[in-house]
């Protein structure tokens, strides 16, 4: 398919503005005026609030108003921005009578400085009653365990007796016995760690009044409407008395899928009249704000003599920490983004819970518990692969989802909830393993004589799926409106928080229009100008949001046709719209774009040229990548070493390669740190031990091996341009990729990421040892059944 | 006490709370392309040039910077963009562009000094700038691109 605008690396439609630093980030826009609001959060993992006195913080200097649960709506929610009703549990309050974790929010202090709202917070005096902590998995689950959520009026927990706050079960078949059957079973057991975010810009909103007094609340979110929503019934304002804003975002990557900050800036600006601020110090973003969910996986694969898959069992314990957000989707996600891959297998079980303890909250963090279940299921296909002195690529090849296939886990299993019967209509896999192993040179690699120095060179691989958007449940819309220049207004409800969403979306329209990218103006989001759409999250923006686009676009274009097919006297069928101009087929007579945009201004029979389209998705089309990667392990240290990282991506149509390069090579980044360095830290009373970015390891220019991308187009027949999205995917590569690199190199399992040289140093002394009689690892859950 | 400072060419002088940081005095006096991401020198999102070399302004007292000479991003393009602004704009080098600007001042450091500078040369450069969004491929790609381009335009 040949495109003019689509298909082209244009430069970011926001890029000159970036680069030049204009003021275009939340903190870089507040009013002069505006109080700065301080946090107090619980020193206490978990405890009740006796008292609470705030009589000498409200009297100290510059302090307007103090927040606390005595005098904030009592209203159960989750700060899980996601469509309503919310698939999370409704377990939080604004400020509560308990703390679940040492980090929670207990106070809120406005004052006209920041450090005189810290100071004031500081005065704020607080009588916890200690209850005793939650402070792992298995704590949680204990027998006799301390309830954590023992409030009466909290929705939708699962067992808060228990600590469940979700459970996830799928079953297709007969997975059990299937196991019992097979010629080959394999089995792991793997653990994830707590892992921050961290994107550059921590969460900053600030909130003031117009002239009408509505307030208008400013904020670096992935889901303005849905900051509307919530925020408007914790208040108890009607949604249109409130508009929110998003203007650029520095990162989120699910972050800030997450209402933290924006109901508090709003309630005081209510109460104070006054603009109010409040930015989160890197310290509160690790602490306060959220995290991946850590997990406990266990996976069972049966196959036959050729290696084909016949059963799939994978069990999960995630845990959310002390509040539900994302805790029952985020858990779907582990089964239902990586267990289609593998559509052999007829027999599958998937069971999963997610548990409270007294530790920082989890929530959405791109790739959305695949991360977590692709590494424990690409870790079962390399043993698989071993066992059958086969090579891991063959193996992948003979199991793997194909185009006109489908699997029973895309109606089993959806986003807590049953899922939609889908049929893959796009994937270019095979051709990403192709691809990505002759760029990586696999097979020569693979076949390497074993090095016999200090160091030792090994290769892995693993594949992978993600989805676009959730089906049957998300919603974008956008609204095209035509200048009298014949440029065009482009209006999206879609969240670009640097992704460079707001540049393939308008080439997107650009190319519908038979314009240049400059003649479209893009704007988003902001609830009063723009219209719905539910946010940037699920990989939801280019396949759900440009669907959105191209329909509304195609409307466009029909009116503009019209218009000149009036103007010309000629029949609208003859007529046809390229390179910013309208004309009959033989090329008789035309008029262009800026002619046909004033007469729809000025007349005869002026009326505005503009449509609002959306879209709600009946499936969501998985990009598929293919991932390589060569690790060199220091025996003496145990650091491993990245040499080289290829990654072969089917994103369908490349709406913008450049920046779909981009959106895959920082994922990859993302999850290299994930696998490595990456992890926070607690002591023993829940504190966050590392909560900056020194001691919490991002991963830096000098760790990063060449990240090399290779998109392998594809054309998703139902997307905008053939395209899918892509945002997600490529931070689940890195993890089982790595692990499986380092089993090639010193045969070693890495099952507890992140692989610190410590780690492995450990487990390399470990292995050298003679074998002691361990316990027989056996699979979590049924131990807790 | 007040500081009299020079911001891209512009001398100012600014009132300052002791112990201030430059970051903070420059965010205050509209020059809010300097970002702040720890406010404790761990990710460079609030770099500029103080007498000509990158330092992270949340560590320089703004006491210090009295008499001295900054840059900052907003005084980087004339009537065009820079060589590093335009190329990491055609290399797609901007993501959320949040830690752009003191990563292009870190690297308008190391072409000032280093013009022909190898790709482990700007690796090493851009150690103390965070970038969440890219993995560096595209901003390592762009700067090489801006010296290249800069070498060309002399």
């Amino acid at each position: 398919m040949k495109f003019n605008v689509v298909g082209e690396s244009e430069r970011r439609v926001d890029g000159r503005s970036l680069v030049t630093g204009k003021p275009v980030f939340v903190g870089d826009m507040v009013p002069a005026d505006a109080l700065h609001i301080a946090l107090l959060t619980s020193p206490r993992p978990h405890a009740r609030i006796h008292s609470i006195d705030t009589t000498a913080a409200e009297a100290a200097p510059g302090v307007a108003c103090v927040l606390t649960h005595l005098n904030t709506p009592p209203t159960r929610y989750t700060t899980a921005g996601q469509g309503y009703p919310e698939p999370s549990p409704y377990d939080t309050r604004m400020f509560d009578t308990k703390v679940r974790f040492v980090g929670d929010r207990v106070a809120a202090v406005a004052a006209e400085t920041r450090a005189a709202a810290r100071a004031a917070a500081a005065l704020i005096e607080v009588d916890y009653e200690d209850l005793p902590a939650v402070l792992s998995i298995d704590a949680a689950l204990a027998p006799g365990a301390p309830v954590i959520h023992d409030e009466e009026d909290a929705l939708d927990i699962w067992d808060a007796q228990r600590n469940i706050a979700s459970v996830v079960s799928a079953i297709v078949g007969d997975a059990r016995a299937a196991l019992e059957d097979a010629e080959i079973v394999v089995q792991t057991v793997v653990e994830t760690q707590y892992a921050q975010h961290a994107p550059l810009e921590p969460h900053v909103a600030f909130a003031h009044l117009d002239d009408e007094g509505r307030i208008i609340i400013v904020t670096s979110t992935q889901v303005p409407f849905h900051v509307r929503r919530i925020v408007a019934r914790l208040l108890d304002v009607p949604i249109h008395r409130l508009r929110v804003i998003k203007p650029r975002i520095g990162g989120g990557f699910g972050a800030k899928q997450e209402v933290l900050i924006e109901d508090i800036v709003a309630m005081v600006t209510m109460r104070t009249g006054r603009p109010a601020l409040l930015e989160f110090t890197r310290k509160e973003e690790f602490i306060s704000s959220r995290t991946r969910h850590p997990m406990r996986l266990a996976m069972r694969l049966g196959a036959d003599a050729m290696g084909v898959l016949d059963a799939i069992e994978m069990e999960v314990i995630s845990n959310t920490g002390a509040y539900g957000a994302h805790a029952l989707t985020v858990l779907s996600n582990v089964g239902s983004k990586t267990l289609p891959l593998y559509n052999r297998a007829r027999h599958i079980r998937f069971d999963g819970k997610t548990v409270y303890t007294n530790l920082p909250v989890a929530g959405a963090y791109r790739g959305y518990g695949a991360t977590q279940g692709s590494f424990a299921l690409e870790t079962a296909m390399d043993q698989l692969a071993e066992r059958l002195d086969l090579d891991p690529v063959e193996l992948r090849r003979r199991n793997h989802i194909r185009t006109g296939e489908t699997s029973p886990i895309f109606e089993e299993l959806g986003e807590g909830r049953k899922g939609v019967p889908y049929t893959i209509s796009s994937c270019e896999l095979e051709e990403c393993i192709s691809v990505g192993a002759a760029r990586f040179g696999w097979h020569a690699k693979r076949a390497r004589p074993p090095d016999t120095g200090p160091t030792r060179r090994g290769v892995g691989m693993a594949i992978q799926m993600q989805g676009s958007g959730i089906p049957l449940i998300d919603m974008a819309a956008a609204t095209i409106k035509m200048n009298d220049d014949g440029s065009f207004n482009l209006l999206v409800g879609a969240t670009d928080l640097g992704t460079g969403s707001d540049t393939i979306l308008g080439q997107i329209a650009a190319e519908v229009l038979g314009v240049p990218l400059d003649s479209i103006v893009v704007y988003s989001s902001d609830t009063d100008l723009t219209p719905f759409d539910v946010g940037a999250y699920a990989s939801s923006t280019t396949y759900v949001s440009g669907r959105a686009v191209e329909s509304a676009a195609e409307d466009v274009r029909q009116q503009i046709v019209e218009v000149a097919a009036s103007a010309l006297g000629v029949n609208a069928e003859s007529l046809h719209l390229a390179d910013g101009k309208v004309s009959t087929e033989d090329g008789a007579a035309g008029l262009d774009l800026a002619a046909i945009g004033r007469r729809s201004f000025y007349g005869p029979d002026p009326a505005q040229i503009g449509a609002t389209a959306s879209c709600v998705p009946e499936g969501s089309p998985p990009p598929f990548t293919a991932t390589f990667v060569e690790v060199e392990v220091d025996l003496e240290t145990g650091f491993i070493r990245l040499l080289d990282y290829v990654c072969a991506v089917d994103c369908g149509t490349a709406i913008n390669p450049r920046l779909a390069e981009g959106q895959v090579e920082g994922a990859i980044a993302n999850g290299i740190g994930y696998a490595l360095t990456e992890q926070m830290e607690f002591t023993s009373e829940g504190r966050t031990k590392n909560p900056d970015l020194a001691r919490y390891q991002l991963p830096g220019p000098l760790d990063l091996p060449p990240i090399r991308v290779f998109l392998v187009e594809s054309y998703e027949p139902t997307g905008p341009m053939g395209a899918k999205s892509i945002a997600e995917i490529g931070i689940n590569g890195p993890l089982p990729a790595i692990a499986n690199a380092v089993y090639h190199a010193i045969g070693i399992r890495l099952t507890k990421p992140p692989f610190t040289p410590e780690k492995v140093w450990r487990e390399m002394r470990a292995e050298s040892l003679p074998k002691q009689s361990l316990p027989k690892q056996s699979l979590p859950i049924a131990d807790n059944r | 006490m007040r500081v009299a400072i020079s911001v891209n060419g512009r001398r100012t002088e600014v009132d300052i709370e002791p112990g201030e940081s430059l970051m903070d005095v420059l965010r205050r006096s509209e020059y809010t392309s300097v970002k702040n991401g720890c406010d404790r020198g761990d990710c460079g999102s609030c770099a500029v040039l103080l007498d000509g070399r990158a330092v992270n302004a949340c560590l320089v007292f703004a006491a210090k910077a009295d008499g001295r000479e900054i840059r900052t991003i907003e005084g980087l393009a004339t009537d065009d963009l820079h060589p590093l602004q335009s190329a990491s704009l055609d290399a797609g080098a901007v993501q959320c562009g949040f830690c752009t600007p003191g990563m292009l001042l870190t690297a308008l450091d190391l072409l000032e000094h280093t013009p022909d500078p190898t790709e482990d040369e700007v690796r090493e450069t851009l150690a103390g700038n965070y970038c969440r969004c890219t993995g560096y491929v595209k901003p390592i790609e762009a700067i090489l691109e801006a010296a290249a381009r800069m070498r060309g335009a002399r």
